[in-house]
């Protein structure tokens, strides 16, 4: 086909373009991913039957806050990713920063504690379990995410699909809260990251095999 | 680039809104971009920077809703423009080595240098083959370098006629070639 000819067929009737197509994408899918993630530890983990008295905890809404600042971050980062020529300037150091402010909190805390009482605040009675349930949780969003952007223009296909990942740990992880006992930020500091890295691993897996176009 | 992103942006722009005209020369702009900035990159590649540059039109139009009517539209293009160019280089890379070691640099001359003499003499058998109506025109124009109208002058064939016999005889020669490689 000439060149000319496939101009003038995309040009006909091509009509305009929705410009919130985009953003409409992200929101389906996080409500989708979420949806999922709530059935994963909802009926499955089971909602922690103390939450009324956690929720009294400020530790527990700086431990939400933690996993929203990583989703957040994440999700401004990928709607970068997701179009072509706009660099990721600040938004990939903005990523980091909920984790080093949350390995901050627990070097603190472990200064602050007595000896004795260090290896508890990292291992918690949850560690065994901890990372691999909030990757479970993330899996969800994860396939919704990736269904997001696979509509969408990524041209790094590794970087998406990792930052994709750090999204659905997010967003596992916020959920898995209503589950999760431990509130120490050492054991956040840890198993938490270790949780949310995995569907990040898993992401720059896949983005190579599923986000081309 | 600052002048090429001014006369690009008002027209996209307006096609994005559903001008489907100016959509059509927006197009046929990025369309000639896209040639020229292929041409330098596929430079041992020629054959192949048409049918990247109507991927990349093909990939442009389809995308066209990941364009952000904040940002450069020539940052935008650039940036598809490079995924399409790395995506053919790693698809060839998958088939043949693109890159020879640098020690097979003089087998890889030596053995161009041969294929070039063959080709001519291959030329020349294959031209023979076809009828007279076909072989002359090409014989004049494509190898002598005479212009239409010279050759329907020396041949006694009609201008349009020659312009045929080009044409059709480049086609049967392609179709030779590809019989026998």
């Amino acid at each position: 086909m000439r060149t000319e000819d496939l101009i003038r067929t995309l040009a006909t009737g091509a009509g305009p373009v929705e410009s919130r197509a985009a953003s409409r994408r992200y929101v389906v899918a996080l409500a989708a991913g979420s949806l999922g993630a709530l059935a994963v530890v909802a009926a499955w983990l089971g909602v922690n039957n103390d939450l009324a008295a956690l929720a009294k905890l400020p530790m527990f809404w700086v431990r939400a806050a933690f996993a929203a600042s990583v989703a957040g971050t994440a999700l401004v980062a990928l709607a970068r990713l997701a179009r072509p020529g706009v660099p990721l300037g600040r938004a990939s150091a903005a990523m980091v920063a909920p984790v080093l402010a949350m390995w901050a909190l627990g070097a603190v805390v472990l200064l602050l504690a007595e000896p004795m009482m260090r290896a508890m605040l990292v291992l918690g009675s949850t560690w065994t379990t901890c990372p691999l349930n909030i990757t479970l949780a993330s899996i969800p969003v994860l396939a919704a995410v990736l269904w997001a952007i696979r509509g969408l223009a990524p041209t790094r296909p590794v970087m998406t699909g990792a930052t994709a990942g750090r999204l659905a740990g997010g967003v596992g992880a916020l959920v898995y809260t209503l589950h999760c006992p431990e509130l120490e930020a050492p054991f956040l500091g840890v198993w938490y990251v270790i949780g949310m890295a995995i569907p990040a691993a898993i992401g720059a897996f896949l983005g190579p095999r599923l986000l081309r176009w | 680039m600052g002048s090429l992103e001014e006369r690009l942006r008002g027209p996209w722009l307006a096609a994005l809104g559903g001008d489907a005209a100016a959509y059509e020369s927006s197009l046929r702009e990025l369309a000639a971009m896209l040639r020229g900035y292929y041409r330098r990159r596929l430079a041992s590649l020629p054959d192949e920077v048409e049918d990247l540059v109507q991927e990349t039109l093909i990939a442009v139009h389809n995308q066209r809703h990941t364009y952000d009517p904040d940002q450069p539209l020539t940052a935008w293009v650039h940036a598809i423009a490079k995924y399409k160019y790395v995506d053919l280089v790693r698809r060839r890379s998958g088939r043949e080595a693109l890159n020879d070691p640098l020690d097979d640099d003089v087998e890889a001359f030596a053995a161009s240098d041969h294929d070039a003499a063959d080709a001519k003499r291959d030329l020349r058998k294959l031209l023979a083959t076809l009828p007279d109506r076909h072989r002359r025109p090409i014989e004049c124009v494509k190898i002598e370098g005479l212009s239409v109208a010279e050759t329907a002058q020396r041949t006694g064939m009609s201008e349009s006629a020659v312009k045929v016999g080009v044409h059709r005889g480049l086609k049967a020669l392609a179709e030779l070639i590809r019989r026998h490689p």
